[in-house]
């Protein structure tokens, strides 16, 4: 028996072809992987990288790092250590990421979802959840009872907030009544604020729960509650069988083994990129089967009409909250209003926090 | 405005189960303070008990066996720190800081496999027709088991430290570690014991949230919970009717920044999620200040280590 497992460690060690240094991918996390939203949509397309490249890929991560020097450090590690493309997983790691692109211009840096881009070496990735928003709301505007639709935010940046534009839009083009409750709790991952938020919105009538917050907590205080709810970032219905409707699920994978591909061949050069359902990267979790067949089917159309390019989910006319017009009849939003986007559109009675 | 969709009696409730687990930390704490001992990993002892409350909980299918095993896991950091204190004689801000580090850290580890997992259910306690009442009976008799028992802890621990001789010595080895000494108390044996009701409590207050509050285990999943517990006890003056009034503070005010924005109230929502931190800065700064140390009615012997040779 030992013989034969020597054996087999020796054929197996020969079968390995004489590879060079494999190449180095180093990733930082706002959360922890176990959060079952955001980051652990990361590490997945991590885990999914990984296996694509075999030995020739070598990834480590870093967990739960904060904004600022925290982040700096585990760069800064990284960095020294031999990593040749390091990806920053959250939007507030962008002044970090560009302090230690300055100092590392060999290390190629990809920065999630941000917008600061000060050297040839940063390049910024993000995906148009905007896109998966309209479904949300094209689904729970039709699906509520109470007409009132609550929605968990985290912090007032353009990606939470076109989401909250983006799901208005097409949850009022359903349900002229339809009306949005906005809670910002200020925090990506805080289970118990999360969970309070949920009741509290359920107790003001809503009976659909939204969130742009990572954890699972709402997911099951909806559960509990009897109401319905949509999950962020990774397919939530474990928590919640009954009450979880969809999600947003995040496919970063393809991007991911594409830019560490281009780290190998030597042809990695910076970009920016805004990835939507037509590349793959966002994609809808399978409907609950307490969505009717129909609406089911118009949530597909409306998934495919957006891959497609058909249908842009800000499409004029569509005015400013205070009633002046921001487009046109038929006029599509520009990109960089959606990625500088500080306003509510019309119908949304709430306040905008500055 | 549209205040009206705000319900007075729920918000009442939810701040009852928001201020729980605070409670449940602080009044452990005010209590290992008492004693003489600082102890800041109260976080870690905090999100200890939240992780073994769940595993025993869902293993054994009982909310109440969960509770127990919080209490213990709560216990088993505590005495990490009680022998790194009392027996190694170790600083007790560093050690703390290493309690709370260490225990997010194997809390993490331990919960890996309980991710994802939904633990028995604490059903709320029949108060018959207590809860019909109305107003009251919404606000405050429709709640689990432990809001009710978390309150009865706060009287036990006033009557303990005011009227038990046990709670004098407490107080007696907190206030002059060297007279207590001197008058043949075992300074160090109150401390371990102070120390491992501390991690209880912490403990519990953890398994609250995880049990309860949010019915599942995630990763560091207190979110700071455990500091603002800290906070509570200087805030309270080390009294314990006061820090259930600041527990409810500040449970009342998480409650009401998140009711006023679903009803659209116009606030600066901004300042109010960082009122409890900014209160808990304030007290922290006030406790490091040496002047006000007096007047804050803060345990003579507080931080300072013992040994019976000195």
């Amino acid at each position: 028996m030992k013989k034969l497992l020597t054996a087999a460690v020796l054929s197996a060690a020969l079968a390995t072809p004489a590879l060079s240094e494999p190449t180095k991918a180093g990733f930082i996390y706002i959360g922890p992987v176990g959060d079952f939203g955001w980051t652990a949509g990361h590490d997945r397309a991590r885990k999914i990288m990984q296996e694509h490249f075999g030995d020739a890929v070598e990834t480590t991560i870093v967990e739960n790092v904060d904004y600022g020097a925290d982040a700096e450090r585990v760069m800064t590690q990284m960095a020294l250590s031999g990593t040749d493309v390091i990806f920053a997983a959250s939007f507030g790691y962008g002044p970090d990421v560009n302090v230690i692109a300055g100092r590392f211009p060999d290390v190629a840096f990809q920065h999630a979802t941000g917008y600061i881009q000060d050297h040839p070496n940063v390049s910024l990735y993000d995906a148009r959840f905007y896109e998966g928003r309209a479904v949300l709301g094209h689904i729970a505007g039709k699906m509520t009872e109470t007409n009132t639709i609550g929605y968990i935010a985290s912090y007032p940046i353009p990606a939470v907030i076109s989401g909250i534009n983006s799901a208005y839009l097409h949850a009022k083009a359903v349900n002229p009544d339809v009306q949005f409750r906005i809670i910002w709790t200020y925090s990506w991952f805080d289970p118990a604020l999360e969970a309070d938020a949920a009741e509290t919105l359920i107790e003001q009538g809503a009976d659909v729960i939204m969130q742009h917050t990572d954890s699972t907590a709402a997911i099951r205080v909806a559960e509990d509650a009897g109401v319905m709810a949509f999950g962020q970032a990774s397919d939530m219905t474990q928590f919640g069988p009954t009450a979880h409707l969809s999600a947003i699920v995040d496919n970063w994978a393809p991007y991911y083994i594409d830019r560490v591909q281009a780290v190998m061949d030597g042809t990695w050069e910076a970009q920016n990129s805004w990835l939507g359902f037509a590349d793959g990267i966002i994609e809808m979790a399978p409907w609950n089967d307490r969505i009717p067949a129909e609406l089911q089917a118009e949530a597909d159309a409306l998934v495919a009409a957006i891959a497609g390019g058909e249908y842009h989910p800000f499409t004029g006319p569509i005015n400013f909250q205070d009633g002046t017009p921001w487009l046109a009849d038929g006029e599509v939003a520009p990109d960089v209003d959606l990625a500088t986007m500080d306003f509510y559109v019309e119908g949304i009675t709430a306040d905008l926090p500055n | 405005m549209i205040l009206g969709s705000i319900n007075p009696a729920v918000l009442m409730a939810a701040l009852m189960v928001a201020a729980t687990p605070l409670l449940l930390a602080a009044i452990g704490e005010l209590v290992v303070e008492k004693s003489g001992v600082l102890n800041l990993g109260v976080e870690g002892m905090m999100i200890m008990g939240a992780v073994t409350g769940f595993m025993i909980a869902v293993n054994t299918g009982s909310p109440l066996v969960g509770f127990v095993g919080a209490a213990l896991g709560g216990m088993v950091l505590a005495l990490l720190f009680a022998f790194l204190t009392q027996a190694l004689m170790t600083n007790h801000v560093a050690s703390g800081l290493a309690l709370t580090l260490f225990g997010l850290g194997l809390s993490a580890l331990l919960g890996q496999k309980y991710v994802g997992i939904t633990p028995p259910r604490t059903p709320k306690l029949d108060l018959g027709p207590l809860s019909d009442i109305p107003f009251l009976g919404r606000a405050l008799f429709s709640h689990d088991i432990v809001v009710y028992l978390t309150i009865a802890l706060v009287a036990a621990v006033w009557w303990f430290l005011k009227y038990s001789r046990a709670g004098m010595i407490l107080r007696a080895v907190g206030e002059n570690h060297d007279a207590a000494h001197a008058l043949g108390y075992h300074v160090k044996r109150v401390r371990v014991l102070a120390i491992l009701f501390g991690g209880a409590c912490a403990g519990l207050g953890g398994a609250y949230l995880s049990l309860i509050r949010v019915t599942q285990w995630t990763e560091g999943m207190t979110v700071g919970a455990g500091w603002i517990a800290l906070a509570l006890v200087v805030f309270a003056s080390w009294r314990p009717w006061r820090a259930m009034a600041g527990a409810y503070l500040f449970g009342g005010i998480v409650v009401l920044q998140l009711n006023l924005q679903a009803a659209g109230v116009r606030i600066p929502v901004e300042y109010l999620s960082m009122s409890p931190y900014l209160i808990t800065i304030l007290v922290l700064v006030l406790i490091s200040s040496g002047k006000a140390r007096g007047s804050l009615n803060a345990p003579g012997s507080l931080n300072r280590p013992f040994h019976a040779s000195s």
